[in-house]
Parts: C-alpha cells; sequence; structure tokens
C-alpha cells in the first residue's frame, strides 16, 4: 500500500519543514508533516518515516487512508531520541553522531510521530519477540482453515506467520468459538473466529462511507463484530471491507468459493461504471474474469470502489455476447469483407448524409479515429447521455466512463446528447442515408426502429445483442474494456490507459483496431493501427491533449485541461 | 506508635454524621470554597502576578499531592500540563469508578460525605477555569449515585454549584454519570470514550492525552475521588502544610483498603509512608494480625493488579545513612513503608492502596486463577495483547485448578505473561493482567509446579487403573 506522497520536490521543500531521523541506523529526511487519511497535515509517523527508508514495519490495523487505531501492536517498534546537555544542545559521540537515549519501552510505529533526531529500530531481538508474541496470540484462538479459506494466499496471517510465526503451537487450551458464516448483508460474509478485531472495517464504514452500520460486540477474547442488531450491513461500499480485511473474516459472496487467489491474473484496469474511473484490478483465469478489486490512485478513487461498478463485469462473460460479424443483404462475410463493402459505401456517400451515434463509453483512441472519420464524412456527431444517482465518495451521476472523451474529441454535441433529434429528423426527411452507431442502443433515444429502417446503410458496433444491432445492416462485434486497450478520460480530466485482460469473445476485435482498417480505407490516408500510436497521434493533434504519450501515462494516469 | 491521621475521614463516621449539606455545613463545610471565591490577584516574590487560579494551582503543585487512584502521579504536574491556550472548554472528570478489586474506599466517601467530594471538586474546577464537571460513577454504585445527585441539587439549592456560585460570577454544573459495569471505565480515557457514549477503548497516546486531548477532543483533568477531596484540605492547609504531611515525595495521607486473612479488615487513613505493611496488618489500631494462628504466605499490596510479596520477601531499598550518602539496605518486605515511592522500589505498587493480606490457608494457584478470571472478563479486547493473553492465562489457570495441570505450567504461564506489557498494550491493563501471573509463579513457582506434578500423577495413575495405553 502506497503512503500518501510526501512533498517530492526538493526546490519546494524548506530546512524547517523537513527533520531527519535514523532508521535502523540509516539516516532519512522526511517532511515534518504529511496529510493523515483526511488530507489534514499530521506529525509524519515512525511507520511513514520506516516506509520512506524504504523498511516495511508488518501491521494489521493501520491503513493509510483510515484513521489510526493502534490496536494491532503488531507495528510495536523501539526507539530513542537524542541526549540532552545542560544547555538542551544534542550530545555527540566523538564520531559526531547523536548520543541517543533508548526508551524503555517500545511504540506502535503507526501512531507514533517522529522527532528530529528520532532512531527507529525495527530489527532488533525486542522488536522480532514483540512481534512473535503479538502473532501467537493472534493465531491462539484462530481456527487456522487455511485450506478452505477464500483469503489464503492474500492473508496477512499467513505472510507474517512465514517471518515470525512459531511451527509448533504451545496453545492447549480451548479455543474462543464464535459466530460463523454470518450472513452480514446482501454482499457480505463474515466468519467472526477468523477476525482478529483490527477494526478496519468498522472505521472505513464509520468515516469513510458515514454508515455507522458496523461495530464490536462482547468484550476481551470474546469481541464480535457485528452489524447493529435487526440492521442489514447495505450500502454501496460494502465490498470494500472485504479488500482491507487483513484476514478471511469478510467475504465477498461473489467471490467467496469461486476461485484460489493465486490463480488469478491480475490487470490494472479502469471501471467503466461511471465518470469516476476508478482503478481497478481485474483477477481473470483462463479468459474468465473473477473479481474487481480497486487499485490506489490517490487523485481518483484512493483505495476504493464502489460495490456496484465491482460487480458490474458478469455481462462481459455472458452466452449472448455478440461474436460474429454480419453484413446483412451482402456476399461479403467476416471482417475484411464487411469492411471493404461499408468502406465502399462511405467513399460514395455525399457529404452530409452520413450521421455518426459514438457511445461515451468507447475509448479515447476509438472516439479519435470515428472523429477522424465523421470530419472526412462531413457527419453530423453526438453522443448519449447516461445518469444516475450519485454520492459525495466516489459514485458520479455519469454513467459514461468517457464522456469527456467524447466532448474533447468534439464526437459529442454540448449538451450531450442535443443533436440527437436533429441526426432523427435528417433521418425522418431523407437527408441522412447512413447512420453509424457505435456501442448505443439508439431506438430508445428517439431514433427508433421504423427510422432506421429508412436508412440505406446501418453500421452498429456493439458487444451485446440489442434492437439496433437487430437492425443494422452491418454489425461488428466489439470489445468490453477489459478485452482490449485503450484509455478514458474521466470526469476530473484525468486520461487514464488500461491494458487488455481477457480475450474477447469470437470474431469479435477492439473497435480501435478495425477502425483503423475502416478509416485508412475511406480516407487512403495510413492511420497508426497501435493503440501507442494511435494516443500519441491523438496527442499531437488534438490541443486538449497536447503533451501527453502513452508511456507517460503510466499506471495512475495523467490530466488534460477540460 | 503508628495510628491513623484522619484528614478525609475526619468527620464520617462520627455518630450522627449524615451526608447532608446541613451536617456539612455545621462541620466548617464549603468554608475552603469561600476563602477562594474571595481570592485576590497576587504578586509573586519574582514580581509575577498571579490570578487566584494560578495562586490555587502552585499550592497543589506545592502540596505535592500524587493521584490517589492507582498511577500515583503528581496532581501539581497533571494540571499544569492542561492546554490552556485552546481556546476550548476544559473539563474536570472526577474518577468515581472505583473497580480495583480491594479497592472500598471512595465508596466511603461517597456514601457518608459527598459534599466534601463535591467542594473538592468545585475548589479543583475553579482552579482550572473549569464550568461543566462530570462524576463517573461505576454502574455497581447505585446508591451512591443517589446520595451524589441528592448532595448536588441540596449544593445547587444553596448557591454552592451551579450558576453565580455564592455570587461570586463563577459557574459550575456537575453532572453524576452512571458507568454499567466494567473495570476499564476507570482508565481516563476508556472512561472519557464511555461518558461519550461509546465503548470504553482507552486511546491510543499520543496523540489523545486528556490534558489536550481529552473529553470532547477538549483539554480535560481526570482525578480520583480522594485525590479532589485531597485538593480541598490542600488548600484549606496550604500545600506546604499538607506536604508536611507523610513522608518527602510520598506527602499527605491515604485511605488504605485493608482485606483478607486479618482480624480488622477496613479502610484507614494513614500518613503516607508513616506505617510499614507490618503495622498495617499486624498493629491492634490496623488489621490486628491474621486470623487463627494462621501465618502470613503473601501480601497483595495495591490492588489486584500490583505484584505480589511473598512473606519473608526481602528487597533492597535505597536509603540515606547519617551523612548524608546512599547506600542500599535489605529489608524484608513487611517493613516497607507504605508510600508510593518504597512499594515501586521494592517492584510493586502502592496502586489503589488496598491490600490483600493471603495467609498459609490459601491455595495460591487458587487465588492467581480468581485474579486471573478477573482480569480476562474485564478484558476490554481492544488491543491483542491483553485480549488474547489475559483470557488466555485465565483458562491455563481454569485448568490448573480443575485437576488438569501440568507441571511446565508455571513456565507456560510466565511466558504468557512475559509477552503482555511493557508498553505492548494501550492502557496499562496489559500491565495489570500480567503482573500478579508474572509475581505469583515467579515467588510461587514450587507451588505451581507441585499443582501441575500432583495432577499429571493421578492422572498417569488413573490411566494404569484403567488400562489405558499412555500416548507414546
Amino acid at each position: 500500500m502506497a503512503i500518501t506522497s510526501s512533498p517530492t520536490d526538493p526546490a519546494k521543500v524548506s530546512p524547517a519543514d523537513v527533520l531527519t531521523v535514523t532508521v535502523n541506523g540509516r539516516p532519512i529526511t522526511v517532511p515534518r508533516t504529511q496529510p493523515d487519511w483526511e488530507g489534514r497535515m499530521v506529525p509524519t509517523t515512525m511507520i511513514q518515516a520506516c516506509e520512506a527508508a524504504g523498511v516495511t514495519v508488518p501491521h494489521y490495523c493501520y491503513h493509510p487512508r483510515l484513521p489510526v487505531a493502534g490496536n494491532c501492536r503488531m507495528c510495536l517498534v523501539e526507539y530513542g531520541v537524542p541526549a540532552l546537555g545542560p544547555d538542551r544542545q544534542p550530545l555527540r559521540n566523538p564520531d559526531g553522531s547523536l548520543i541517543i537515549n533508548k526508551s524503555p519501552r517500545p511504540a506502535i510505529a503507526c501512531a507514533t510521530p517522529v522527532s528530529a533526531g528520532m532512531a527507529i529500530y525495527t530489527d532488533t531481538p525486542n522488536v522480532r519477540a514483540m512481534r512473535e508474541g503479538v502473532l501467537e496470540f493472534l493465531l491462539i484462538n484462530h481456527p487456522l482453515d487455511c485450506p478452505i479459506c477464500d483469503q489464503a494466499g492474500e492473508c496477512k496471517l499467513q505472510e507474517y506467520s512465514l517471518e515470525y510465526g512459531q511451527a509448533a503451537s504451545r496453545f492447549v487450551e480451548t479455543k474462543v468459538h464464535k459466530p460463523k458464516a454470518v450472513d452480514l448483508g446482501p454482499r457480505i460474509m463474515l466468519d467472526d473466529e477468523r477476525c482478529i478485531l483490527c477494526t478496519r472495517c468498522i472505521r472505513f464504514t464509520r468515516d469513510v462511507v458515514k454508515d455507522d452500520a458496523l461495530g464490536i460486540v462482547n468484550r476481551g477474547s470474546y469481541n464480535t463484530i457485528a452489524a447493529y442488531p435487526g440492521r442489514q450491513f447495505d450500502n454501496n461500499y460494502t465490498l470494500n471491507t472485504v479488500d482491507i480485511c487483513p484476514v478471511g473474516a469478510l467475504t465477498s459472496k461473489d467471490f467467496r468459493f469461486k476461485m484460489r487467489v493465486w490463480f488469478l491474473k491480475e490487470t490494472k484496469s479502469v471501471c467503466t461504471s461511471c465518470a469516476r474511473g476508478c482503478n481497478t484490478l481485474i483477477g481473470s483465469r483462463e479468459n474468465v474474469i473473477y473479481r474487481l478489486t480497486p487499485r490506489d490512485n490517490p487523485e481518483v478513487n484512493q483505495s476504493w470502489m464502489c460495490d456496484f461498478g465491482r460487480l458490474n463485469y458478469k455481462w462481459i462473460g455472458r452466452e449472448d455476447r455478440l461474436r460474429e460479424v454480419r453484413a446483412r443483404g451482402s456476399g461479403n462475410t467476416g471482417w475484411t469483407g464487411a469492411l471493404g463493402e461499408i468502406a465502399r459505401r462511405l467513399r460514395a456517400a455525399p457529404q452530409g448524409c452520413v450521421a455518426l451515434i459514438a457511445s461515451a463509453r468507447l475509448t479515447n483512441e476509438e472516439l479519435y479515429l470515428l472523429g477522424l472519420l465523421a470530419r472526412h464524412l462531413g457527419a453530423m456527431t453526438d453522443s448519449i447521455p447516461r445518469t444516475g444517482d450519485f454520492d459525495h465518495i466516489l459514485v458520479q451521476a455519469d454513467k459514461n466512463p468517457n464522456s469527456a472523451g467524447a466532448r474533447l474529441l468534439g464526437l459529442a454535441a454540448e449538451p450531450m446528447g442535443s443533436r440527437l433529434p436533429a441526426i432523427a429528423d435528417g433521418i425522418r426527411a431523407g437527408a441522412i442515408r447512413t447512420l453509424l452507431v457505435f456501442g448505443e442502443d439508439v431506438t430508445s433515444r428517439g431514433v427508433n426502429a421504423d427510422l432506421l429502417a429508412r436508412l440505406e446503410t446501418l453500421v452498429v458496433s456493439d458487444v451485446l445483442p440489442n434492437p439496433t444491432t437487430a437492425a443494422a445492416h452491418f454489425l461488428l462485434p466489439g470489445c468490453a474494456a477489459a478485452e482490449k486497450r485503450g484509455s478514458f478520460t474521466n470526469f476530473q480530466g484525468r486520461v487514464q490507459r488500461f491494458p487488455k485482460a481477457v480475450e474477447p469473445p469470437g470474431d469479435a476485435r477492439p473497435e480501435a483496431e478495425f477502425l483503423a482498417d475502416l478509416v485508412t480505407a475511406v480516407t487512403g490516408q495510413k492511420w497508426p493501427t497501435s493503440i501507442e500510436g494511435l494516443f500519441n497521434h491523438m496527442a499531437s493533434s488534438v490541443p486538449a491533449f497536447a503533451g501527453l504519450t502513452w508511456a507517460a501515462l503510466g499506471d495512475l494516469g495523467r490530466s488534460v485541461a477540460t | 506508635m503508628p495510628a491513623e491521621y484522619r484528614l478525609i475521614l475526619k468527620h464520617l463516621d462520627e455518630p450522627g454524621y449524615e451526608p447532608t449539606l446541613a451536617c456539612y455545613l455545621r462541620h466548617g463545610g464549603y468554608s475552603v470554597l469561600r476563602r477562594i471565591l474571595a481570592l485576590e490577584p497576587k504578586v509573586s516574590p519574582e514580581g509575577k502576578t498571579l490570578s487566584p487560579q494560578e495562586q490555587l494551582r502552585q499550592e497543589v503543585s506545592l502540596s505535592g499531592l500524587r493521584g490517589r487512584g492507582g498511577a500515583g502521579f503528581s496532581t501539581g504536574i497533571k494540571w499544569s500540563l492542561v492546554d490552556r491556550k485552546s481556546g476550548k472548554p476544559i473539563y474536570l472528570i472526577c474518577n468515581a469508578d472505583e473497580s480495583e478489586p480491594g479497592t472500598f474506599k471512595d465508596r466511603q466517601i461517597i456514601h457518608k460525605d459527598p459534599h466534601q467530594l463535591l467542594e473538592g471538586m468545585v475548589v479543583s474546577a475553579y482552579a482550572n477555569d473549569v464550568h461543566l464537571a462530570y462524576i463517573y460513577i461505576r454502574g455497581e454504585f447505585p446508591q451512591g449515585a443517589k446520595v451524589l445527585n441528592q448532595a448536588i441539587s441540596e449544593a445547587k439549592a444553596a448557591g454552592y454549584l451551579g450558576k453565580n456560585i455564592l455570587g461570586s460570577g463563577y459557574d459550575l454544573e456537575i453532572y453524576v454519570h452512571r458507568g454499567a459495569g466494567a473495570y476499564i471505565c476507570g482508565e481516563e480515557t476508556g472512561l472519557i470514550e464511555s461518558l461519550e457514549g461509546k465503548r470504553p477503548y482507552p486511546r491510543i497516546k499520543p496523540p489523545y492525552f486528556p490534558a489536550v486531548l481529552g473529553l470532547y477532543q477538549c483539554p480535560t483533568i481526570v482525578n480520583n475521588v480522594e485525590t479532589l477531596c485531597a485538593v480541598k484540605h490542600v488548600i484549606e492547609m496550604g500545600g506546604a502544610e499538607y506536604a508536611k504531611l507523610g513522608t518527602p515525595n510520598n506527602t499527605g495521607t491515604r485511605i488504605v483498603s485493608l482485606s483478607g486473612c486479618v482480624w480488622r479488615p477496613g479502610y484507614y487513613e494513614i500518613e503516607v509512608g508513616k506505617a510499614t505493611l507490618r503495622d498495617l496488618i499486624f498493629d491492634p489500631a490496623f488489621g490486628g494480625g491474621l486470623r487463627d494462628g494462621r501465618k502470613l504466605k503473601a501480601i497483595i499490596p495495591g490492588g489486584v493488579s500490583a505484584k505480589v510479596f511473598k512473606a519473608g520477601e526481602k528487597v533492597k531499598l535505597k536509603a540515606r545513612n547519617a551523612d548524608g550518602r546512599e547506600v542500599e539496605q535489605e529489608v524484608d518486605v513487611l517493613d516497607l513503608p507504605y508510600d508510593f515511592t518504597s512499594l515501586i522500589a521494592a517492584g510493586s505498587m502502592s496502586g489503589s492502596s488496598a491490600i490483600i493480606v493471603l495467609d498459609d490457608s490459601v491455595d495460591i494457584v487458587e487465588a492467581l486463577a480468581n485474579i486471573s478470571e478477573f482480569f480476562a472478563h474485564e478484558s476490554c479486547g481492544q488491543c491483542t495483547p491483553c485480549r488474547e493473553g489475559s483470557l488466555w492465562m485465565a483458562k491455563a489457570l481454569h485448568r490448573m485448578t480443575h485437576g488438569e495441570g501440568r507441571a511446565m505450567d508455571a513456565d507456560y504461564l510466565a511466558r504468557i505473561a512475559d509477552n503482555i506489557p511493557g508498553g505492548r498494550t494501550i492502557c496499562a491493563f496489559g500491565e495489570a493482567c500480567s503482573w500478579p501471573v508474572q509475581s505469583f509463579v515467579a515467588k510461587f513457582k514450587e507451588e505451581f509446579v507441585a499443582k501441575g506434578k500432583a495432577d499429571e500423577e493421578r492422572r498417569s495413575a488413573s490411566r494404569q487403573a484403567a488400562d489405558v495405553p499412555s500416548a507414546p
């Protein structure tokens, strides 16, 4: 987990803003204050200083995006502060190093602020003994059911057992038994025996989601996490508690017992369920997606994502996905034939007789190519607005992942969708004879089946069947974002790229790939076929994207002026 | 000749003394309050003008008064740490969650002389610019809460509390808040959480030092019942005069709760350090010796969380001889003066000043099992070592007292206990639950081993009798 970044520009850091401590004897200079989970500037803690020094302090309850609890005691370290002389100046050894007064008591690294000259020790025999002691305590009442536990493979108890565990147990008493398979809410199961009571789930739900749904009942070793009696644990962020649960106590009803995590291939991706564009990891195996989990991005989603977005992946594997290229009333079949025929018709189409409706769920690269095509054909274009509920945490009212891209690339009208009536009128009047629809069902948006039937040519690309795809003369099966590469521009104007996680079904092809062929065939100009090439071309010709390169987007994206 | 020195307990056991305002006033009550409200700013010898509040705090510092709750922290220093520049209100909380097993001193004051506590609180509140104070009383003291509420309404009606106290313009409200039955509510930050309506999970320090971030994140002073009463006497006598009571660094008087196998268990107020453990246990003025001709076996000197002393145990104390040099002196534990520093130097503590005397009829393993069961039941469960360790020790001791002991259990227990204290836990409960185990096992190891061995032999014999092959 990345610690919230410290000021990195050395020119901006004045000596008064930093202090130097040593971690296991190595000096490290850290800022005096750093943002806490709410972004308030608070004194830098030992664990942050250690992280800066490249020393990981084991921990369970600490999470950089939650208020500090300090309850697991796994991050206990030894430390000392400089000895002061009568003049209140630090005393030094003959070699100039500070004389350190070692504290007789350890401190929790997660909550203890650093001070100038402080020496932190994370690798002494005492520290090791304390970690072993804490781990033993955590395990005595733990069911040790790793073979059937979903957390196995990504469990902090397992991880630290490797380093601080004991081969044999000396616990000969009866274990505490607690509720198992507790149905906490519609998406969450709880095994209280596996719980180590770190309270991450409680703090996340109370402090981040502002839903005081979880708490602890009973006392001492019988402490038990529970939802408020008679109430379901049900908000749009519950599944984040499964991510932050360091053990197998909280499990996702959607994912539990489906797949061992070590078989999952994790692909960095971006959620497509709203304009936020939460950074995600797609967990897949043999071309099947098993889960989405949030990926930390301090600028976009911190460490979280909503339950709706997380579970909005099942359509990708639907049986009725579009898998075949269809060219109705034409002898040409397959991609080559269909694209050749579409290109022929578009080349022959008079200026202004073509309209294009491009979904704001397409990538920047796809929209860029469609924009080139539209300009070449003098086509009227628009996108389809899609709105819904929003909250003050992550969820945006705009449900398109790339509305900003559709605007910046000139495809969407302002406001989005306002040119749809004109397109409908054009078809009705016979002025528009050819319609290209990419990724939308336009029949519910004022361009109904009767209008579509009037067209000479209807080219539709989509991933799932709908009335528009049914009416298409040319149907080009496209890809879900997880099946292709590309980038989206989110509501903040942040351009975020994503690689391919799984293969598309049947003959489906990434839109950018066949669009590049089509645009080349229609315009007679050669366009880059690689996503990198397309993106860089777009960045050099569309002012809004000026200065960006595919490579520079990195994993966390870059901002453009919106 | 050691004797009681009744300062706080002066009147409350006198025949006819009642917990009423009228009775308190007859005995000179609220005269200290009258005096302090009339205080004027004064110029100190250094030329600094001291406000009445600063003068009062100075007297408390001068008195050397140490907290009577258990930790023995200097009251003057505690008050001096309060953040007075934050602009936030300062709260005073009276910790009346007296729950350390063996301790029954605060309840005497609450039940029999509530106005003395109230006066001590008004004085302390005035000295710290407090306008809202709470008495957090344990849930098991319903009568105490009733008495206090009655006293508060009497005091308010008579102008000793509430708005514009005795016409001085000073306002103070005191509310009684009842706990719900948890030992951990006596830990000051756990108490504050409980008062805020939450689970009494002690807070992590740093950053939540009550003097800075206490009740409702405001500066807060938490003092014990007896401490607040002592403040009244400090102000009445003057800090320097109060400091003449007791011994240096262990000033004033303390109420000792004496229980266990003695003839005269009860509460006794002494000058701190002016009586030894031997006096308190054997002197006719105090415990009067062991009952039924029994022999002394062990002393728990400061509530059950204090480390036990074994009868005949010798401890080394530092003392100054005639020419002022520091020398190490070996003394019998019974000859330890009952004060803060000597008991800490001897490896234990006076804690809540509750002395529990165990005689030779006591099974030491049973005694420890009883103590450990208490701590396992009272651990709040917030942090790992205490939550898991306290119950583990209690279960092991339960097993040992139910015929399932092992000779190795003494080491087993000690190793569990060693992983709990020393700053590994959020609050001092970690020490409280592990110190008795560490000290009982260390000092009475042979009894633990013998009991375990006897169990092993008995089990082995019964296996043979049943012709069950023993495990390889």
